[in-house]
């Protein structure tokens, strides 16, 4: 027998306090984030500095390097943190190493210049705790990540790892775990909001065996990475809630459904489902319990559909992803016709914490109707960009002025777009009442949505949707018919095309919009959007096509000005839509030639030091000068009229320098 | 088949053991048919047939499969693979910038091959790393807060040259 094998619950509480007795306490340790984000950023030389600025100061032994999941804060990569004091160095480079390691951990000196600075108080901060991105979170399901190597089960099992399961397996009947899931109120994270004890119960209760459960982390939404970070930096905790489930409803086997374009998460699942092999969590007679249960871990193909939860098992039988209708669901007739419970990685993450801390503790978390945390990416034109876990009930407001840190450049937020491509834009704005430049409208063109508290039937009322957790910020230089047109496009390329309505409605709807966002659109096209929005809704046979229509719907219901913008006046406020702008060059040019050689028409003329011109016939509005100018000199004007589009009247342009974040570009 | 005898068995062997790394059973072929993918860098035809009669399973069904999923393609590809994110966080800082450069650079249009196979241009719906956007995977290296002259680099770079100047010389003649 394998010598890790724990073989009762006792073996596992025996090792966690072995792990927690050898683990010196207030030991310190400088942990690497090294999530995806800050892989990009370039973690992994960073840490590998560390090891080798301790080996030369003979440290090794007393100060260990820990690279742990994601921080959560990727706009500030790579991120350092020192334990157990929790001092936070943001944007290190390999050259920092050896300055923390001879400053920080030697002498207990701060290195000021990779401090955390607040953008708006040019407050200096050194704690991680202190900074407000952090400030205003709920770390719950993300509480693991920062301290534990997601590649090591020891680590996770020091933490409390793994008792939940213990606890469910010895002292807890399925149905009472069951009951205990209903009683907290959580409801799937994937999107649906349906309250997992309910599914879970309807599971238990048909009557086919063998029953399956099944983790969907095909996280298909652009601009949603919570699964992908949580199966990155704590997979055990989506490992263990699968085995509390998989014993609440009586099912032997599990599958997680992983994408394909997310390799570290393949790559540390793979190792933890492994590990938890290894030390007798997985497989036969689970701690000696008698229960048995195994995860296969299945790549996907790329496609959106399949995180429909039908398309999922089809997709998992190997066939071709389509959906089918629901007349019977899957928690009877799922995977290969049998019973089959599916729930997202972040719902799965949840179930430890309800089992080891109580469904009383858990219900206290949110709103009436929405329990606990919720996990967002917060992205697009925001100062602090990355994941942030709130609590349910939160206001729209604290998560992107707070936490988000609000909208780069002195720009105006504009709007909110929550719960991917099948989520809708809110009407946001920190100014007055959010009111549109050109005059409010009397319907909802007036609505300032920033107060309202984010939960599963808040974002629903009001035309979104709470989705997978995708938070996209706006601001005044997003177009929302571009916007609109790039979600339509999206669905259109991603729709299985297997019910008429949505295969031939999104591709009408795409044709419109086009037509609209070239200036060729005429006013009774937002009455025929909003037609066949309707159909689709009613019609379509899966969720893709019955909430495809809601990025129009949502934006024609909070922006119709800008549509008619772009109908009647051929105008694009935002100065987005490529084929109503052109480009300008202003003043403020310094003749620094940099537009010049980037200009892949040559239509930018002018000698260095000397204002420069943009040959208008030659442009093809590719916006590269834009792009790059960091004088803020070039201009985007209304196609054919002097009309200045970009600007606001009245505001005191500074130049751009070289520390304003790409978003302004 | 279009294949030689000698290729024909050596693609016969490969098959063999992707297919015997996961075993022959149909849950396992969207992977089989992804490591197909690295080895050939796309699907050629005879090989999923070879993949078909090695699984035991219709050819309807994976050919299917490998024309319903983005991520498969029946159409050879470059040595080296660009990729564009275009989430929706990339999108709104204007990846579509950095794809209309990428397109007019290379002369191909997303999904397309530069015909002397030197590169291949796809866009990705999204990657995941939504605070480095744009986001450009070039051979799975990835290049955050891409700029227009940020591409310059990077393809200077993949084409095996040191500095812009040399491309920029070369683009000239």
């Amino acid at each position: 027998m394998n010598p890790t094998r724990l073989s009762s619950p006792r073996a596992l509480i025996d090792l966690r306090d072995q792990l927690v007795d050898q683990r010196e306490e207030g030991k310190t340790i400088i942990t690497v984030c090294a999530g995806t984000g800050c892989v990009v950023c370039g973690c992994e030389p960073v840490a590998a500095a560390f090891r080798e600025a301790l080996q030369q100061s003979q440290l090794d032994k007393d100060v260990e390097i820990r690279t742990t999941g994601c921080h959560g804060f990727c706009e500030r990569g790579p991120l350092v943190v020192i334990q157990p004091d929790g001092i936070f160095y943001q944007r290190t480079r390999p050259a920092d190493a050896k300055v923390i390691v001879e400053r920080t951990i030697k002498s207990g000196e701060l290195v000021k210049k990779l401090l955390y600075r607040d953008p708006q108080t040019k407050e200096v901060i050194v704690h991680e705790r202190d900074i407000p991105f952090y400030k205003k979170q709920m770390r719950l399901v993300f509480g693991k990540n920062g301290f534990m190597d997601p590649t090591s089960i020891h680590d996770y099992i020091a933490l409390g790892g793994y008792q939940a399961l213990a606890e469910a397996l010895t002292a807890m009947e399925p149905e009472e775990i069951i009951e205990e899931v209903k009683k907290s109120g959580l409801r799937g994270r994937g999107g649906g909001g349906f309250p997992t004890g309910r599914k879970w119960a309807s599971c238990r209760r048909a009557k086919e065996e063998p029953k399956y459960v099944i983790c969907n982390a095909d996280e298909g939404d652009p601009g949603a990475f919570m699964d992908r970070s949580l199966l990155e930096g704590n997979p055990h905790a989506v490992i263990e809630g699968m085995i509390i489930g998989a014993y609440a409803i009586g099912s032997n086997d599990g599958f997680v459904y992983v994408r394909n374009e997310y390799p570290l998460a393949v790559k540390n699942l793979t190792i933890a489902v492994a590990a938890a092999h290894e030390y007798g969590l997985l497989g036969d007679n689970i701690l000696g319990t008698g229960f048995t249960f195994d995860i296969g871990l299945s790549r996907g193909g790329g496609a959106f559909v399949c995180g429909e939860s039908t398309a999922l098992m089809a997709s998992l039988e190997g066939k071709v992803g389509e959906p089918r209708a629901k007349y019977i669901h899957t928690i009877e007739a799922g995977l290969w016709n049998k019973p089959s419970n599916l729930n997202n990685v972040e719902t799965w993450a949840n179930v430890p914490l309800i089992i080891e801390k109580g469904a009383d503790w858990y219900a206290k978390i949110g709103t009436q109707g929405s329990k606990g945390t919720k996990v967002f990416a917060l992205t697009g034109k925001v100062n602090n960009t990355g994941l942030v876990e709130v609590p349910m009930g939160i206001t729209l407001r604290e998560i992107i002025c707070d936490i988000g840190g609000g909208v780069p450049g002195n720009k105006r937020l504009k709007g909110v777009q929550t719960g991917g491509p099948s989520g809708g834009i809110l009407r946001v704005g920190t100014d007055g009442a959010g009111a549109p430049e050109d005059g409010a409208r009397e319907d909802e063109a007036a609505v300032n949505l920033i107060d309202l508290p984010v939960d599963f039937d808040e974002l629903t009322k009001a035309g979104s949707m709470m989705g997978s957790g995708g938070m996209i910020v706006m601001d005044e230089d997003s177009c929302v018919v571009d916007v609109a047109k790039y979600f339509l496009n999206f669905l259109q390329e991603e729709s299985c095309g297997k019910c008429l309505p949505c295969r031939e409605g999104l591709r009408l709807m795409l044709s419109i919009l086009t037509r609209i966002s070239e200036g060729r659109g005429e006013l009774e096209d937002i009455d025929i959007l909003n037609e066949i929005s309707r159909t689709l809704s009613d019609t379509s046979l899966c969720d893709l096509g019955r909430s495809a229509p809601n990025p129009i719907h949502s934006t024609i219901r909070y922006f119709r000005q800008e549509y008619v913008a772009h109908i009647a006046d051929k105008r694009c406020p935002a100065g987005v839509c490529k084929e109503l702008v052109s480009h300008a060059i202003d003043e403020n040019c310094i003749g620094c030639h940099v537009c010049f050689k980037v200009c892949p028409s040559d239509a930018i003329v002018g000698s260095p030091k000397q204002l420069y011109t943009i040959i208008q016939e030659k442009c093809i509005q590719c916006g590269a000068c834009y792009q790059i100018c960091n004088y803020n000199a070039i201009r985007r004007v209304k196609r054919g009229g002097g009309e200045m589009v970009q600007r606001r009247a009245g505001e005191v342009w500074k130049p751009r320098t070289k520390e304003k974040p790409v978003t302004a570009a | 088949m279009d294949t030689t005898s000698t290729s024909n068995r050596l693609s016969r062997q490969t098959i063999e053991t992707i297919v015997n790394n996961y075993g022959a059973k149909p849950t396992a072929l969207i992977m089989i048919l992804q490591d197909v993918q690295k080895h050939y860098r796309y699907l050629p035809l005879d090989v999923l047939r070879l993949t078909a009669r090695e699984m035991n399973l219709p050819f309807a069904q994976i050919y299917g499969v490998a024309t319903f999923y983005r991520s498969f393609s029946l159409e050879p590809k470059g040595k080296n693979h660009i990729c564009v994110c275009t989430g929706t966080a990339c999108h709104v800082r204007q990846a579509d910038v950095i794809v209309d450069k990428l397109q007019r650079d290379l002369s191909i249009k997303p999904g397309e091959t530069t015909p002397d196979m030197e590169f291949s241009l796809e866009t990705v719906n999204c990657l995941g790393a939504c605070a480095l956007g744009p986001l450009v995977t070039a051979n799975d290296v990835y290049y955050g807060n891409m700029t227009v002259s940020k591409v310059d680099k990077m393809m200077a770079k993949l084409r095996g040259k040191e500095t812009i100047e040399e491309t920029e010389a070369e683009e000239a003649a």
